[in-house]
């Protein structure tokens, strides 16, 4: 063997190494306490949160990591839920297959809408993506297929791969977990790698970058593309969890839920949007019987994290314990 | 009778005029929303919801204290902006050093919170509220029935509109607000209160969202709602017209409502998705609308 | 709680005789628990919200199931219009808080959604609230009944009988969705039976806020009737904007296909007079539902019940008296059950439920007072006709419930 002089790990080798730890102890928590999670509390709500906590984690990857707001984010959940619902339904595709292609129709919808938003920054994003957002709304509201207010009722959940019957409430929470697991390695794959390096740079300064000679077009659309079909992904097993394909995801106070889940959990962050998402379902849920009281409540934690906490629960957790979460 | 594209001449007046009337309430909302971005550059998302209490100032002083109507136009926009003026020194004056994204998400948040409010309080079926003796009835103009306060409407619309433009692009006073927004440091050191005059101008837009909620309570029911979706297509009026411009919010508005009459006649169906075509078109062409200066 | 279980079985067998082939006498875990669902804090949280819950619990205490030796539990949940809160809160009701029926849950996407996880669990699900008439149609079953309205008698009573009393010509002011269409669709029918004509219409987009171009046309086509396929804000402001531009004084009459007490009593008898529309329900009927009135609105702040409200009591009283007689609080044999017994309460008379689910009651056409006519608050219609209960509703064979064997 010879004796080499092995090479100095530099300063930010290090701190990726230590940051790897904590996300692998973090990423570790989090899939236990999801697998222990339906002997405590029901599946049902779980899954919910599952789907929601997805989303918001694609969510994050463009606001987060891209820097780009967009306020139209629901028309990729609920889009992608009409399509795989319709297909689940009406054409019988088996889950895995309806699901397939209502993030496949999400993604479509990205790279359209993409393609048109990018071109401006900042708010002006913004108000594009809200404006397709509400376009997808009113055609959502008029189409045939959608049942329009009533929604696409009674999705059968199916046999997975035509086996494996998905209508035990545990094995379909299996199949959602799994989902969940993938979707959100894939979004922590794609921020730590070089592409999510260049997004932090023309996030950080799009010019320098330019000069640098990155087409950050190109870079901003493919951010943009695989937040809107990871979207997708949530909003197509959402269908299937809850059988029912609704209005609710394509209206924009979803598109504004999603960042109310993002913000608190904190912006940024790995695992911020997944605490958020878990919190305002939470909430939700058993704040229910106060009615109205919801939406201030929500109001008052928007208020406050805009103001105080702008790190979100993650963040502010993360720097107390210095460590990036 | 003269027919154009299948609809009676006159029918179509009658559609373009109220085209207009409906525009003008455009043009008066999206006044204030854009005097707040286009000074100060915050996105005031709570516009919808300090529009609506406008409205319910209006009722309540109305079914509390007795006072009417005309009294109610002066009052409630001064109630409302002063509530505008403590979110600005307490909430917003806090987030100029950060991006814009901050000051959208906490007016947003603040309209959750007052349309939760006022929810809570009055329930949602809304609140009736008469048109002022004054306004009552309408002429019939041959080709339509116009109702009086419709008219006065527009009459009132554009003065206001007028007025507030003059103010800010004509005025010693306009001009000093507009520098001050562009270079703060330099106009202060001239010994100007630059932030009571950003205070103010946060007061001054949101008094016009209130007034255009007074103007509203008797054509529309005076519900919490009432300022949830509009407070989006005022949004879309605001962009197309060139987020820093009030001439082009004010002709944007006007026009689009003539737009959106339009459609309502050859395709209603489509009249609530044509503002937002109009929208995602005009940003792909000309990214800082109609009238705004790109940046 | 197992003690009284026990204590509870054998009263009920030894009252039933040995031997019985009755049903297992077994209330679940010994409490009969009841679910209130509908919208408490949004667009119909005054039709129908807490004020169910308050019907509801009267109707149980009015059961007088406490003396009955018959636990019974209210509890309430806001779905907030939106089938995905309304289908995990029935969800977690029918899994986990072990609920036995769902009643009331107005907004018909979300009473669709419920119809369906009912079915599935086998439990039961009483709609007062809700207006689609494919809950005893299309989407009937064995769990479900429907009360108080459904879109096709609104329709038919409406249409029908506005043509009767002379307005046969037609134009109609649509909401582009599901619901308007399908209003528009089943009182069009039943004017042109009645010998009317439809002579136009436009669709507004859902939700509206302003109507006044779409008013302007109905006021140039001349129809003697305009026909308002909307409902909630988009019905109050069409309305509203109505009076404004003198529609009632110039002769043409408004006719509502969806409107409720609370929703004349937010637009005030200024602007709502004249409006003609049909309700199942007027406190001011007679004698016991005065009476019934006036205690309900001791209970609700001072505000006079809804159609919607009244049918919770009354659903909920004939759910415990099929308990009572059937001993059992499984799902599809109660719904039987419920079918098998004629109805009976002070607010809505002597009625039926028939075999797809539907419950069958006498439906009136009310009209608007003119202020000058009303005696004080809520005292706001005038009864034009009576729709005999076998006439209001559509006739079971029509509606393709599966349940009903085609002749």
């Amino acid at each position: 063997m010879t004796d080499r002089a092995s090479p100095v790990p530099s300063a930010a080798a290090l701190k990726r190494a230590a940051e790897l730890r904590v996300h692998r102890t973090a990423f570790i928590v989090m899939t236990v306490i999801l697998v222990v999670a339906p002997t405590v509390v029901y599946p049902v709500f779980m899954m919910k949160v599952m789907c929601f906590a997805l989303f918001a984690c694609a969510f994050n990857l463009l606001i987060g990591f891209g820097g780009l707001l967009s306020f139209g984010h629901a028309m990729f959940l609920g889009s992608a839920g009409y399509a795989s619902a319709h297909a689940a339904k009406v054409w019988g595709l088996t889950p895995e297959l309806a699901i397939l292609f209502g993030t496949g129709c999400a993604a479509l919808l990205s790279l359209g809408a993409g393609l048109l938003a990018i071109r401006r920054q900042g708010i002006y994003f913004a108000m594009i993506t809200l404006a397709l957002a509400q376009m997808v709304f009113f055609f959502s509201l008029q189409a045939k297929f959608t049942g329009g207010e009533d929604g696409i009722q009674g999705v059968p959940r199916g046999k997975l791969f035509g086996v494996i019957a998905l209508d035990n409430q545990l094995v379909m929470y299996a199949f959602v977990l799994v989902i969940f697991l993938a979707g959100f390695g894939l979004i922590y794959r794609a921020v730590h790698s070089p592409f999510g390096q260049v997004l932090k740079a023309i996030r950080e300064n799009e010019s320098r970058a330019i000069s640098l000679g990155y087409d950050t077009d190109r870079y901003k659309l493919l951010a943009f593309v695989l937040s809107g079909t990871l979207a997708g992904l949530a909003g197509a097993t959402k269908a299937l969890v809850f059988q029912l394909a609704s209005l609710t995801d394509v209206h924009w106070s979803m598109s504004g839920e999603v960042v109310l889940m993002t913000l608190l959990g904190g912006m940024g962050t790995v695992f911020g949007p997944v605490v958020g998402a878990a919190v305002i379902i939470t909430m939700q849920n058993y704040l229910a019987q106060l009615g109205a009281w919801v939406t201030v409540v929500q109001g008052v934690i928007f208020v406050v994290c805009v103001m105080a906490f702008r790190r979100g629960l993650i963040g502010e957790l993360g720097h107390w314990l210095r460590k990036p979460l | 009778m003269t027919e154009i594209f299948g609809i009676p001449t006159q029918a179509l007046f009658g559609q373009l005029l109220i085209g207009l009337i409906n525009g003008s309430f455009y043009a008066l909302l999206s006044l204030g929303l854009a005097v707040i971005f286009g000074l100060l550059n915050i996105i005031n998302f709570s516009h919808g919801a300090q529009y609506m209490m406008g409205a319910f100032v209006a009722y309540l002083l109305l079914n509390k204290l007795g006072v009417g109507y005309w009294w109610a136009l002066l009052i409630a926009p001064i109630v409302v902006g002063a509530t505008g003026v403590l979110i600005e020194r307490l909430l917003l004056s806090k987030l100029y050093k950060l991006d814009h994204l901050y000051g959208l998400l906490l007016t947003f948040g603040l309209a959750l919170i007052i349309q939760g409010l006022f929810r809570n309080e009055y329930g949602s079926s809304g609140q009736p509220y008469q048109i002022p003796a004054q306004l009552q009835g309408g002429q019939n103009l041959g080709f339509m029935f116009l109702p009086n306060y419709r008219a006065w409407i527009i009459v009132a619309s554009a003065v206001v509109c007028l007025g507030t433009w003059y103010v800010i692009e004509r005025t010693k006073l306009g001009s000093y607000l507009r520098a001050a927004t562009e270079n703060p440091q330099l106009v202060q050191a001239f010994g100007i209160n630059v932030p009571r005059m950003i205070t103010l101008t946060y007061g001054f837009g949101v008094a016009l969202a209130a007034l255009a909620g007074v103007m509203a309570a008797p054509v529309y029911q005076v519900s919490p709602q009432m300022g949830a979706d509009l407070i989006i297509v005022v949004f879309a009026v605001v962009v197309i017209g060139g987020m820093g411009s009030i001439l082009g919010s004010i002709v944007t508005g006007f026009g689009l409502g003539l737009i959106e009459g339009l459609t309502k006649v050859f395709y209603p169906e489509a009249s609530s998705t044509v503002i937002f075509i109009i929208m995602a078109i005009v940003l792909l062409v000309r990214p800082a609308g109609l009238f705004g200066a790109q940046k | 709680m197992k003690l009284k279980r026990n204590l509870l079985s054998t009263l009920v067998a030894a009252a039933c005789g040995l031997g019985a082939a009755a049903a297992q006498a077994q209330i679940s875990d010994g409490v009969i628990k009841i679910g209130v669902m509908n919208d408490m804090s949004g667009l119909y949280a005054d039709i129908a919200g807490p004020g169910s819950l308050t019907a509801a619990k009267m109707a149980v205490e009015d059961f007088g199931a406490a003396a009955k030796g018959m636990k019974v539990e209210v509890v309430g949940a806001d779905h907030q219009n939106k089938p995905d809160v309304g289908s995990t809160i029935a969800r977690t009701w029918y899994d986990v808080d072990k609920v036995d029926a769902i009643f009331d849950v107005p907004t018909s996407s979300v009473a669709l959604a419920v119809n369906q996880i009912t079915k599935d669990k086998g439990k039961a699900f009483i709609s007062s609230g809700a207006a689609t008439s494919d809950l005893t149609g299309k989407a009937c079953s064995p769990n479900t009944i429907h009360w108080t309205y459904d879109t096709w008698m609104l329709a038919n009573g409406t249409g029908s009988a506005i043509v009767k009393t002379g307005g046969d010509s037609w134009f109609f002011l649509t909401a582009d969705y599901a619901f308007g269409h399908a209003l528009e669709r089943d009182t069009t029918a039943a004017v042109q039976k009645a010998g009317g004509k439809v002579i136009g219409g436009v669709r507004h987009p859902f939700p509206g806020q302003d109507f006044s171009s779409f008013l302007l046309q109905a006021q140039s086509s001349k129809a003697k009737v305009i026909g308002l396929a909307n409902a909630g804000g988009d019905t109050i402001n069409s309305i509203k904007q109505a009076s404004e531009f003198g529609i009632v004084k110039g002769g043409q009459s408004l006719a509502g296909m969806l409107v409720f007490i609370t929703d004349v009593h937010a637009l005030g008898l200024n602007t709502a007079q004249g409006l003609v529309f049909t309700e199942t329900f007027y406190w001011d009927l007679n004698d016991q539902t005065r009476a019934w009135s006036k205690r309900f609105a001791a209970a609700n702040g001072g505000k006079y019940p809804s159609m919607v409200q009244a049918g919770v009591y009354s659903s909920v009283l004939h759910y415990l008296k099929a308990v009572e007689a059937a001993k059992t609080d499984d799902g599809s044999k109660i719904i039987a059950q419920m079918k098998a017994m004629p109805t009976d309460d002070p607010l809505f008379g002597k009625g039926s439920i028939r075999a797809d689910g539907r419950k069958i009651h006498p439906a009136y056409l009310v009209e608007v007072k003119k202020p000058a006519e009303s005696k004080g608050p809520y005292d706001y219609y005038k009864i034009r006709a009576t729709i005999p209960a076998d006439q209001a509703f559509r006739p079971i064979d029509q509606g393709d419930c599966p349940l009903v064997a085609k002749k």
